[in-house]
């Protein structure tokens, strides 16, 4: 094999693999879209978080804003805490709601972040006071029944 | 023997796995001459040669090279050594995923910064002075055994050694390329000014064009002497191997326990 | 009495055997690291490498990985399509892709085009004495040709991996878009969103960076290893595979529960 044509193919292969290695990257990974430049902290305090999980997505209207950083549990509180890198293009305002809420009705969970009307708004490293937990499904359902019995002798 | 000896060997001794294979062998090469060691199959030859190269390191004794102690040489200097060496391999090793030109320039390539165009001169004078110059484009396998071994030969003389080794240069050639090889063995060195070791079994090839010869048998040396002095000598050992008798001093037999009792045994049952 | 000796005699001599033969494999990666320097330095020794076992297992990979992609485009198809989620047929083919098939079955494909072409070569090397030729001649085998094949293997690995799946991916869209007509759109949107850059583009590559090392190494380990006659390059080709298809299920197994450990 020729010296010359030996490096064009080397060159062909490379350059075809990296290539491809691009493509994984942009149109089947998430790079493009979910790769947050800069980003600050925010904490909020949960009763109860579900099924989040780390490098879940937090919305706000909707839009994916940033991801869950961290989880961990308060033993001084009893409470789980949860950490998110928000990214520094958006500020929200002091009295901003966190909840945690399900894409669908068996999908994956997620942080809402629902806007307050407060001035000022909320510093990197800041705690988010105002949370809902998660809503567990059994709990709702034995709550239901529950209701459903104590209504029950009334009727009849 | 002179004292201006390039290789000098004392007392060396070499065991594989326990195995002696050398037993405490005195040899001098001196400059400027061929040498042959001869004797049969497996009895150490190549072994022997390899000691020399610094491939295997001695149990005992040592070789010496340019005065210097091989087995005591560290990587560097064992491979600037190698570099005034020049090998041939029994069946030539030449590397067969390049062609015949880029065999022989590839020492000059691998140790030198000479510009290509001077490679090219000297790997045409080094083809030529094996009368190969025509088949430089060849690949190695397109070659005949002879031609195979003329072109490592080529090879082993790139870089102009001050000595040469030769691993049964003549095994398997036919009369005509033995000749040739023969001829050019002792050509080259004395164009060379090199010193050579050839290791061989072909006896009366090597006796039209040695100086000295060492005869070895079971890892020692048994006899020794210039051709016309072994040709005269009446040493059993030697006679032996001149005429090619079947037997004597070297048995025919592998050492083995009585014969009749052997074919009486009853095999074991297992 | 004697057979339970023989046996356990055996046995021990075959273990030592084994250890020792780990143990020159390892003094052998780190002679091979050592001699890596004087490779970058010519980098046309490690051009014709990549060439040899990049380019030329091109056409198998990028074959295969169509046909895998095809396959898991059908299969997923019909097995999403039973709960109504046809849409996440691109998510389900790029994440079993670029985690898993990619890696793996590109290396398999590797071991045996690539790693079994090297110990045979190197192993013809050895059993014509050529090795030992270069190493009289001052020219160090292990630097001039064990060194390039391996970074050659090294390089080549991860590019093919990258290939595979993209072929896949690709063979997964024709049936699922093309063939079937699943949404584009949705096909596109629902992998993006699914498949994570960090977690499992990256996981991947790193995969098949590893499988690189583990088949080049074995590959020029057998053949630096074997015995210098035909059977014994023939039998070291056996084991270049054989070895090579057990390094990569576990290696894989061990890099999975590592990377994807959730939480």
């Amino acid at each position: 094999m020729n010296r010359t044509v030996l490096d064009l193919w080397v060159g062909f292969f490379v350059a075809i693999g990296i290539a491809a290695l691009l493509f994984l990257a942009l149109k089947v990974g998430n790079l493009s879209s979910a790769n947050f430049a800069e980003t600050y902290v925010l904490q909020a305090k949960f009763d109860n978080i579900g099924g989040l999980k780390v490098r879940g997505p937090v919305k706000s209207a909707g839009v994916v804003v940033g991801r869950v950083a961290n989880i961990h549990f308060d033993p001084a509180t009893y409470e789980a805490v949860v950490s998110m890198n928000v990214d520094t293009r958006y500020r929200f305002p002091k009295d901003t709601f966190a909840s945690i809420l399900t894409s669908g009705l068996l999908g994956e969970q997620y942080i809402g972040l629902d806007v307050g009307g407060d001035e000022k708004m909320l510093k990197p490293g800041d705690v988010i006071a105002k949370t809902q937990s998660a809503v567990v499904l059994e709990k709702l359902i034995s709550q239901f029944l529950f209701n459903k019995a104590s209504e029950g002798p009334e009727k009849k | 023997m002179p004292a201006d000896s390039l290789v000098k060997i004392s007392d060396l001794s070499f065991s594989y796995d326990n195995r002696p294979i050398l037993n405490g062998i005195n040899m001098d090469f001196p400059r400027g001459k061929v040498v042959a060691i001869m004797g049969g199959s497996g009895c150490g030859k190549t072994t022997l040669l390899r000691l020399i190269g610094g491939q295997l390191k001695p149990t005992a004794g040592s070789v010496k090279v340019n005065d210097r102690i091989v087995h005591e040489m560290g990587h560097d200097e064992l491979y600037d050594m190698r570099r005034r060496m020049g090998m041939l391999f029994q069946f030539g090793a030449l590397f067969t995923d390049i062609p015949v030109y880029d065999n022989v320039a590839f020492q000059m390539r691998e140790h030198t910064e000479l510009p290509e165009e001077l490679i090219r001169d000297l790997v045409m004078m080094k083809l030529n002075a094996v009368g190969l110059r025509g088949a430089h484009g060849l690949m190695p396998n397109e070659l005949s055994g002879g031609m195979a071994r003329r072109v490592a030969l080529a090879r082993a003389i790139a870089l102009d050694p001050m000595l040469m080794m030769y691993d049964e240069p003549f095994t398997g050639l036919d009369p005509l390329s033995l000749g040739v090889i023969g001829q050019l063995i002792r050509k080259l060195n004395d164009a060379l000014g090199a010193t050579s070791i050839m290791v061989t079994h072909d006896i009366q090839e090597s006796m039209l064009i040695v100086d000295y010869i060492y005869f070895m048998s079971e890892g020692r040396v048994v006899a020794e002497g210039t051709p016309d002095e072994l040709r005269a000598t009446k040493d059993p050992f030697v006679h032996q191997f001149l005429y090619a008798e079947a037997d004597g001093p070297v048995p025919f037999h592998y050492p083995a326990g009585d014969f009749s009792a052997d074919l009486l045994r009853v095999p074991a049952r297992g | 009495m004697d057979k339970v000796q023989g046996f356990l005699v055996g046995l021990g001599s075959r273990v030592t055997d084994r250890l020792w033969r780990l143990g020159f494999a390892a003094r052998f990666f780190v002679m091979l690291l050592v001699y890596s320097g004087q490779t970058f330095l010519r980098p046309h020794l490690l051009l014709r490498e990549i060439w040899f076992s990049g380019v030329l297992s091109l056409i198998i990979i990028l074959v295969s990985g169509l046909f895998v992609g095809l396959v898991l485009g059908l299969q997923g198809y019909d097995t999403l399509q039973r709960y109504g989620s046809s849409e996440a047929l691109g998510v389900l083919v790029a994440l079993s892709l670029v985690r898993e098939l990619g890696p793996v079955v590109a290396g398999l494909l590797f071991a045996s085009r690539a790693g079994s072409a090297v110990t045979a070569e190197i192993g013809l090397m050895k059993a014509t004495e050529q090795l030992k030729a270069m190493d009289m001649m001052a020219v160090n085998p292990l630097a001039r040709v064990v060194a390039p094949r391996f970074w050659g293997g090294v390089i080549s690995m991860p590019l093919l991996a990258a290939l595979f799946s993209m072929m896949g991916v690709f063979g997964g869209y024709l049936i699922g878009v093309v063939f079937i007509g699943v949404d584009e759109g949705a096909f596109w949107s629902q992998m993006q969103s699914s498949v994570d850059f960090r977690e499992d583009v990256l996981n991947g590559i790193i995969k098949s960076f590893v499988f690189g090392i583990a088949v080049s190494l074995i590959a020029v380990f057998e053949g630096y290893d074997s015995i210098p006659t035909a059977e014994g390059v023939s039998r070291a080709i056996t084991r270049t595979v054989v070895t090579s298809a057990l390094a990569i299920l576990a290696l894989d197994f061990v890099l999975t529960s590592f990377m994807f450990r959730s939480l």
